[in-house]
């Protein structure tokens, strides 16, 4: 297995995947960046498939086109709007994967092993299953198959640490008595663990939980390369995990709270969990025809899109009523905040696919300058990101920097309904003078909206 | 490879890892994210090596569901960054009209 030219295929590979990342850094590199890396992954493959000495080989290949088979049409249908959790599914499936690898090594040769060895393998399978079933639970409450809400049950407390504690001592014992029954209790136990460790996240965290699992999986494939004795799975994981800490890292900061605090918050309270009761307060509803009129004679108009612009698919929509407002003159850009959506990049991601170019989208820090000088600020299916709730101690997202769109001359907010959003904490600006809301699905608003525009 | 030389490898990866992604923006955060996810797929690799090796039926149909396993997270996720990125075409004219 160590002949040079394996080496030297598994060498390029990992190039492959460094420029991967690297070329996901800017825009105008990353689709190539991408293709590099999906090209280093296959060579590796086929390196393996033909330089090892392996049996079952016909069964292997079948295992590849079953998986492919799944996989590919996974991926090419799923909806924009659905993207964030087929992320969770397949970066759960590749811890499952890596904690499977630990235990198949462990079951042919676990006795013969040197402690390190062994220990990376009982890493893996601890933190293989934990960001399987975490990934899991984070599918399920994305796809809204179960509450997105954190979740705390009494007793939580203690059985989440009780639990941890458990997975580590069955770890140690992995160690000192390599016994297989108890590699497999490591297994069970490391599963509960990682649903108990992601029931309690909600709200607009989930996310954030996302890109830790995903490094999760990354220092699992890394470990299994220790545990194989295999160069590309080693780099190839350390990138991953290395570069999904520094993502998670910067998630939590968009959001304002440090990362235990986003893991552990609703244990204190401290989480982005609100009553999620809507108020009976009084709002002022405005038709869309009085919206194409508000923005046709502004000067400057900033668009906050947030989830329900995703949910409605009126990226299309929103465009048109954009490139409408351009040729009148007036001056139009997106104020996008990192965590609007489901996913940090989300909107930018959405609106790309409408070909919205790219330089229109001004990130947070940059368009809240420009906000006192707006005349109308649009916020599209967007509630949590533009709360001056924020702004004040004592609130769920209590520290979050906001886009400041109630410091804009007017507010138009498009929403479904008065629920409040995903944080679940009712938005003062929407009861605020100067704010209007437009009532109804964000496409069919946007839709209506131009016709109106179109005939002014 | 020696257990020094695995960690020499590992720590430096680290490095490499926090410099690539260090200034990435935050346009490209859910592609990242999702083409990080792709990367380590590779694990589709050991998965092979220790299906090729298996010498009981446990070791063989385990392997065989991580090959599976790792064949879907390998291949989803490069299809799917592909198709998040698709969409970075990279600079239009500013649009006019009804191109949407």
């Amino acid at each position: 297995m160590n002949q040079t030219w394996v080496q030297i295929a598994y060498l390029v590979a990992a190039v492959c995947f460094i420029l991967a990342l690297k070329g996901l850094s800017s825009p105008k590199y990353a689709r190539r960046g991408n293709l590099i890396g999906a090209f280093g992954a296959v060579l590796a493959v086929v390196v393996t498939l033909v330089a090892e000495p392996l049996d079952h080989m016909v069964l292997i290949l079948v295992a590849i086109v079953i998986g492919s088979a799944f996989g590919v049409p996974a991926a090419r249908s799923v909806a924009m709007t659905a993207m964030p959790q087929l992320v969770a599914l397949f970066n759960g499936v590749g811890g499952a994967a890596a904690a499977i690898v630990a235990i198949v090594e462990f079951l042919s040769s676990g006795q013969n092993e040197s402690t390190g060895t062994l220990a990376a393998s009982v890493f893996t399978v601890l933190v293989g299953s934990v960001s399987f079933s975490g990934s899991v639970v984070t599918f399920l409450k994305l796809q809204g198959l179960i509450t997105s809400r954190p979740v705390v049950f009494p007793g939580m407390q203690v059985l989440l640490p009780l639990t941890a504690v458990a997975a580590l001592v069955l770890g140690v014992l992995v160690l000192t008595t390599t016994s297989t029954a108890i590699v497999f209790a490591l297994a069970a136990v490391s599963l509960l663990l990682g649903v108990l460790f992601v029931l309690p996240v909600g709200g607009a965290d989930v996310p954030i939980v996302i890109s830790l699992l995903n490094a999760f999986t990354g220092l699992t494939v890394a470990a299994s390369g220790f545990v194989l004795d295999n160069v590309l799975l080693l780099v190839a994981g350390t990138l991953v995990g290395a570069s999904g800490t520094l993502l998670t890292r910067l998630m939590a900061q968009a959001m304002g709270r440090p990362l235990l605090g986003t893991l552990f918050g609703a244990f204190s309270g401290e989480s982005t969990l609100g009553g999620g009761q809507a108020s009976e307060r009084p709002v002022k509803s405005l038709g869309p025809a009085d919206v194409a009129v508000m923005l046709a004679y502004a000067e400057r108009v900033v668009i906050v899109p947030g989830y329900g612009l995703a949910v409605a698919q009126a990226q299309g929509a929103l465009k048109e009523l954009v490139d409408l407002l351009g040729e009148r003159g007036v001056e139009v850009s997106y104020g996008i905040h990192p965590v609007a959506g489901r996913m940090p990049g989300h909107m930018n991601v959405l609106l790309a696919e409408a070909s919205v170019p790219y330089e229109q989208l001004k990130e947070m820090d940059e368009i809240n300058p420009d906000l006192p000088s707006t005349d109308v600020a649009l916020v599209v299916g967007a509630n949590d990101v533009v709360n001056p709730a924020a702004r004040n101690p004592g609130t769920p997202i209590s520290g979050m920097p906001i886009i400041n769109v109630d410091q804009a001359q007017a507010v138009v907010f498009l929403k479904r309904s008065m629920r409040p959003g995903f944080a679940g904490i009712d938005n003062e600006l929407l009861y605020d003078a100067k704010t209007q809301l437009l009532f109804g699905d964000a496409k069919d608003s946007l839709t209506k909206t131009v016709t109106a525009l179109k005939s002014l | 490879m020696n257990d020094v030389g695995l960690l020499t490898v590992f720590v430096l990866s680290i490095f490499v890892g926090f410099e690539v992604v260090s200034k990435v923006s935050t346009i490209l955060h859910t592609p990242l994210m999702s083409g990080a996810n792709a990367i380590h797929g590779v694990i589709l690799v050991g998965a092979i090596i220790v299906t090729g090796h298996a010498d009981t039926n446990a070791e063989l149909w385990l392997g065989l569901a991580a090959v599976v396993l790792a064949t879907v997270n390998m291949v989803g996720g490069f299809v799917v960054t592909d198709r998040m990125l698709e969409m970075f075409r990279g600079k239009r004219a500013p649009a006019k009209g009804s191109d949407a």
